[in-house]
């Protein structure tokens, strides 16, 4: 089953709508992009900009109704995870892609013993025992770093930190040596200190065991330093799509160059910030052409009322700009 | 406690040009009694004998992670947490000893900036009378006059005077914000406390919300202390960086020296360990990722409190306190394991503590002193 070109993940012209007060709200709007074997891939965007709801609709978490997969393909080694019976998708998640997310207070049941969250896993997708299982949890937790793993296991939720929280996440999505793991803001709460030692193991964690990575952040330093591959939404779209040095580089989208210079540089001066001007859009109500064409300081009359294309700068380079080769080229 | 006089010599300060400091915090301390005092229940010492002077038209940053107590600093200034102890002169009175109503003078000039712009606007209000609250309460202005000046903090902080009328509901996340800060700049303050101000708004937001920071400060010669998490925004909008960890402040400097040249190794392990938008200088660089998490508050480590955590930990270092010491020019740091003839603790001996000596005699000072 496996797929010729290395791409573990192929996901194509996905659209994911949602029914609402305000009407239908394309919250993400034909999107592609691939993930290789082992390669991290880095999904960048403000809020509403649909990166997210790209994640959920991957292993099909869309709540429905309100929401629906309207058209796509979502091709995970080679099958399309969207035209499977739902018995069949539950079997890949959590087995095979597993997810881990923002807050890891409100993803653990605060009832169960963390011990016996981790079995769950194991047991229903390894067919494990419960002595294995149990065996199988306290190892995972050390492998994460939870220091005298064999007493925490029967722990509950509230007697861990966040920091350890999150590693527990770890552990669980781990614990059935999944082909992707799609980590969605895992340090966002986190503290400093804490969310370097998070991403630190996540790295480990992924050298050792090959497994592809999805990281889905607002943070472009974080991008900086764990990703190969880097898609900025905006949205519902995919506006820029790079190899993450290429990215930083180079960008060849007027959005992703304001937003590399919106962040402070720990190096620099302190001076005036360079601000994208305006508000991330109403997803419901966006306007005809290029949707960040109203804040945008290279617009032009073709920006507000045509749709732009989506460019090919270099072999694995796309911006979606009409000028994009001009950004480009201006760019550094 | 010492008199106010030694107590002043003995702590940074930075001297001005109109002879001395806004604000100058003299060993302020916080602590919270758990379960209303009763006995055993212990005690949560969030901020635990802090000092700092805060200069005119200065921004100083406030930095550390979560349960620091950099917040409830933030807060005992105004008086919105009470101090258990310590000092807080402005203007020739000592904001902690002043009684309520006394200090509902001066709270006119000192104001603050909240972190959530979801959960600090009463959603019943509209924005006029958000932003026109404080007139009323300080009786500034009212009727027409009140509503012109409304329009002009709306247009100050870069909104239209036309969501007057308007609910915060109907607002995003960093127009909130942008209503918040008209709502502190109503009364005309000298010093704002901004909490976080920032922290849950998306990045292109922040950056507007920074430079709006800054444009104010400059056009209304405003003081701010800015609280923040964020070491990346606390260096942009920074002239100096107070680090603080679990109550006590650990270094201390202008802003550019802290993230060139941290001497406290929490410090240098928090600036290590912030992400940098670029991929080449991540590949690069060397993290000090530090073991465990941050200690509870309620029962803090003896001695230095990021003994726990600390890779150039010393038997030493578990018992003596550590005081904010200045190692270089208006460069303090509390640490004993460095000194002013030796600054650089990876070039101090293994197992040395030049600052120990130092550090026990303002220990006695202080005992004598209470």
């Amino acid at each position: 089953m496996t797929n010729p070109n290395g791409n573990l993940l192929e996901v194509k012209n996905l659209r994911t709508y949602f029914n609402t007060e305000d009407g239908e709200v394309k919250a993400v709007d034909g999107i592609s992009f691939q993930l290789q074997r082992g390669e991290t891939l880095g999904i960048v965007g403000e809020s509403g900009s649909g990166k997210s709801v790209t994640n959920l609709s991957l292993i099909r978490l869309i709540p429905s109704p309100p929401g629906r997969i309207v058209s796509g393909e979502v091709l995970f080694d080679g099958v399309d995870i969207l035209s499977l019976p739902e018995a069949e998708v539950r079997k890949i998640r959590g087995r095979r892609i597993a997810m881990i997310f923002q807050d890891p207070m409100t993803s653990l049941n605060p009832f169960m013993k963390i011990s016996r969250q981790l079995m769950e896993i194991t047991q229903l997708h390894l067919g494990l025992t419960k002595a294995q299982a149990y065996e199988h949890a306290v190892k995972m937790l050390e492998t994460v770093g939870i220091p005298d793993a064999r007493s925490r296991a029967d722990n509950y939720p509230h007697e861990f930190s966040g920091g350890m929280r999150q590693r527990v996440m770890i552990a669980m999505a781990l614990s059935c040596q999944p082909q992707l793991l799609i980590a969605d803001e895992p340090t966002t709460a986190l503290d400093v200190t804490i969310q370097a030692q998070i991403l630190e193991l996540i790295k480990t964690l992924k050298q050792a065991t090959g497994t592809s990575v999805i990281l889905i952040t607002h943070d472009l330093g974080v991008v900086a330093g764990m990703t190969d591959h880097v898609i900025v939404m905006y949205a519902g779209k995919v506006f820029e799509q790079a190899p993450t040095g290429e990215l930083f580089a180079r960008p060849g989208n007027p959005y992703t160059k304001g937003l590399l210079r919106s962040v402070p540089d720990p190096t620099d001066e302190r001076g005036e910030l360079y601000q994208i001007p305006g508000l991330p859009p109403d997803v419901a109500r966006l306007p005809p052409g290029c949707p960040f064409a109203p804040r945008c300081d290279r617009a032009e009359e073709i920006c507000r009322q045509e749709f732009p294309p989506f460019v090919q700068l270099t072999s694995e380079h796309f911006s979606l700009c009409h000028f994009a080769n001009e950004v480009y080229e201006t760019s550094k | 406690m010492g008199t106010e006089e030694t107590d002043i010599n003995r702590r940074p300060t930075t001297p001005t040009a109109d002879g001395g400091p806004l604000l100058a915090i003299r060993d302020l301390k916080v602590h919270f009694d758990l379960r209303g005092g009763r006995k055993g229940a212990g005690v949560v010492k969030a901020v635990d004998g802090v000092s700092l002077d805060i200069n005119r038209g200065e921004t100083v940053g406030l930095v550390g992670e979560s349960g620091c107590g950099k917040t409830t600093l933030g807060r005992a200034i105004l008086r919105l947490n009470e101090p258990t102890s310590g000092h807080v002169l402005y203007r020739n009175h000592d904001l902690a000893h002043l009684s309520t109503r006394e200090m509902r003078e001066h709270r006119r000039h000192l104001q603050i900036i909240f972190q959530d712009p979801y959960a600090s606007l009463n959603p019943r209000m509209t924005v006029g009378q958000i932003v026109g609250e404080p007139l009323e309460t300080f009786k500034l202005a009212r009727g027409r006059e009140a509503e012109a000046r409304v329009q002009e903090l709306l247009e100050t902080v870069g909104l239209s005077k036309r969501f007057i009328k308007r609910y915060p509901h109907e607002f995003s996340g960093g127009q909130r914000q942008r209503i918040g800060i008209a709502r502190a700049l109503a009364v005309d303050p000298d010093f704002i406390v901004a909490d976080e101000p920032i922290s849950a708004l998306d990045v292109s937001i922040q950056a507007q919300i920074m430079n709006l920071l800054q444009r104010l400060q400059r056009e209304k010669n405003l003081t701010y202390l800015f609280i923040s998490h964020d070491l990346r925004a606390i260096r942009h909008v920074s002239n100096r960086v107070a680090v603080m960890y679990l109550g006590k402040l650990v270094e201390l400097a202008d802003a550019k020296t802290v993230y060139a040249d941290p001497l406290m190794p929490y410090t240098k392990a928090l600036i290590s360990a912030v992400p940098v938008p670029d991929p080449k200088i991540e590949a690069a660089r060397r993290r000090i990722v530090l073991e465990g998490d941050v200690p509870s508050p309620i029962n803090p480590p003896s001695g230095c409190r990021f003994h726990t955590r600390c890779p150039y930990v010393i038997d030493a270092c578990k018992q003596v306190v550590p005081p904010l010491v200045e190692i270089k020019p208006a460069h303090f740091a509390a640490c004993i394991r460095i000194s002013p003839e030796q600054p650089d603790i990876d070039k101090v001996a293994p197992g040395d503590a030049p600052g120990l000596a130092a550090a026990q005699s303002a220990a006695a000072t202080s005992e004598t002193g209470e």
